[in-house]
């Protein structure tokens, strides 16, 4: 208990656990372009892993027997801990420290997320519907552009929405090997000692986390239309 | 590079550095289930005790593990203790949502019928809640599992020590064989984190819900 009590004193204490007078000064060199790069490099990650995960999962929802071993490959990759596989990525000749090897990580991280929705999604849609559209002539195209996806989108949107989150968290270790992003406070923070920075980066990334899960499960929401119609 | 990074293996602190590595991550993990065991049995009957369980798993799953380390190290300071209080409670999320809903979504029909069988509050906690949710209740303890492992490599960034110290003192001294061999061996290490637990998942499924998820039901 004494101990406890030594430890808030010495919180407490802390002559400046947040400088604010800092953050006044580096808002606009430091903080924003952190935040926009924490962003971008998000953003990109989880369009292109979508670009890869959406034919990957379409395909797997198909021909079933490639389902388990893609979701064993993507499976791998996701249990890797972030710092490991950035390593790993900039120890392959030719790949150089930066944002590059991040988002390729990002990337692979989002895959399993994103594969396992689009078929969890696609698997979802009743098979009477995509009969009665084979019975109105809809081609095998058309019935999966126009009928299966459009019902297996909520569920795909989950998906994209717990890949942003944790891409979102593990993108701030993606400053030590330069890729930039809010990461660059924390580490930065850590090597001056100073806490402003730590707590700086540490709540945005936070903040940045949260409003982009809010914004998806409203989207996740809105697509769901026969949900809210059949909700009590 | 092949035996260069053997020759990593075989330096004398390496072994410190892995066995760091995983009483890190153990007892963060043990820790956080004493914890958060408890505390879903607790709320198991409360509408509010559920509500603030998943409002916990996803706040803990919005920061970041970079995040709750670096925090530790201007409260708490350097070195394995303040690592040690990070990873524990970067641990605690997963196991609370997935015991708290694993309790709560044992259907009442069973509960119903325990209770017609004259089971006390105690036997039906012993007897049927517990072993129904203990599948659900695993799978929160595996992804806290393989997640600590892999946080804990970051717990070289405040000092905290473990196989992520090889990782930075092969990117800092550009000793591409260094870096190279700690993060083969953390990937190796949360791969059989995995695995493993994996395996005692199907270990304490009953057999009762085996057959069941067999038939499709």
């Amino acid at each position: 208990m004494s101990n406890l009590a030594l430890l808030l004193q010495d919180v407490l204490q802390e002559p400046q656990l947040i400088d604010w007078e800092w953050i006044r000064e580096n808002f606009w060199e430091d903080i924003v372009p952190a935040v926009q790069g924490h962003i971008f490099l998000s953003f990109v990650s989880v369009a292109l892993a979508l670009v890869i995960a959406l034919p990957v999962g379409v395909f797997s929802a198909r021909y079933r027997k490639v389902y388990p071993p893609v979701t064993f490959v993507t499976g791998i990759l996701y249990s890797i801990p972030s710092l490991a596989l950035f390593a790993i990525l900039i120890s392959i000749p030719g790949v150089t420290i930066g944002p590059a090897p991040v988002i390729i990580a990002l990337v692979a991280y989002s895959l399993l997320i994103l594969i396992r929705n689009t078929v969890a999604g696609l698997d979802s849609v009743p098979p009477e519907t995509i009969d009665a559209a084979r019975g109105m002539g809809l081609t095998n195209r058309q019935i999966l552009f126009r009928v299966e996806l459009p019902l297996a989108l909520p569920v795909i949107v989950a998906g994209i929405r717990i890949a942003t989150v944790t891409i979102i968290g593990i993108a701030t270790i993606g400053a030590y090997i330069n890729g930039g992003g809010l990461g660059q406070l924390i580490f930065d923070g850590i090597s001056r000692q100073f806490p402003t920075m730590i707590i700086a980066g540490a709540v945005l990334a936070t903040a940045l986390a949260i409003i982009a899960d809010l914004l998806l499960l409203s989207l996740e929401r809105y697509l769901r239309p026969w949900a809210r119609a059949g909700r009590t | 590079m092949l035996f260069k990074i053997l020759e990593v293996y075989a330096r004398p602190d390496f072994p410190e550095k892995l066995r760091q590595h995983v009483l890190l991550s153990l007892a963060a993990l043990l820790v956080a289930i004493a914890i958060a065991l408890p505390v879903a049995l607790l709320i198991r009957n409360t509408r509010l005790g559920a509500a603030i369980a998943i409002n916990i798993g996803n706040v803990g799953r919005a920061v970041p593990s970079l995040a709750i380390l670096a925090l530790a190290l201007p409260l708490l300071g350097i070195g394995f203790a303040s690592a040690l209080v990070a990873l524990t409670a970067l641990a605690i999320p997963p196991i609370l949502i997935n015991a708290s809903t694993g309790l709560r979504e044992v259907s009442k029909d069973v509960i119903d019928a325990a209770r017609g069988m004259g089971l006390s509050g105690g036997q039906l906690l012993s007897r049927i809640q517990l072993p129904i949710a203990a599948p659900v209740i695993f799978a929160g303890i595996r992804t806290s599992a393989v997640q600590t492992v892999a946080s804990a490599t970051l717990a070289t960034f405040i000092g905290g020590g473990g196989l992520g110290d090889l990782i930075v003192e092969g990117y800092s001294s550009r000793g591409p064989e260094i870096l190279l061999a700690g993060a083969l061996a953390v990937a190796i290490l949360a791969i059989i984190t995995e695995v493993g637990f994996g395996a005692l998942e199907r270990v304490f499924t009953p057999k009762g819900l085996k057959i069941a998820q067999k038939r499709g039901s």
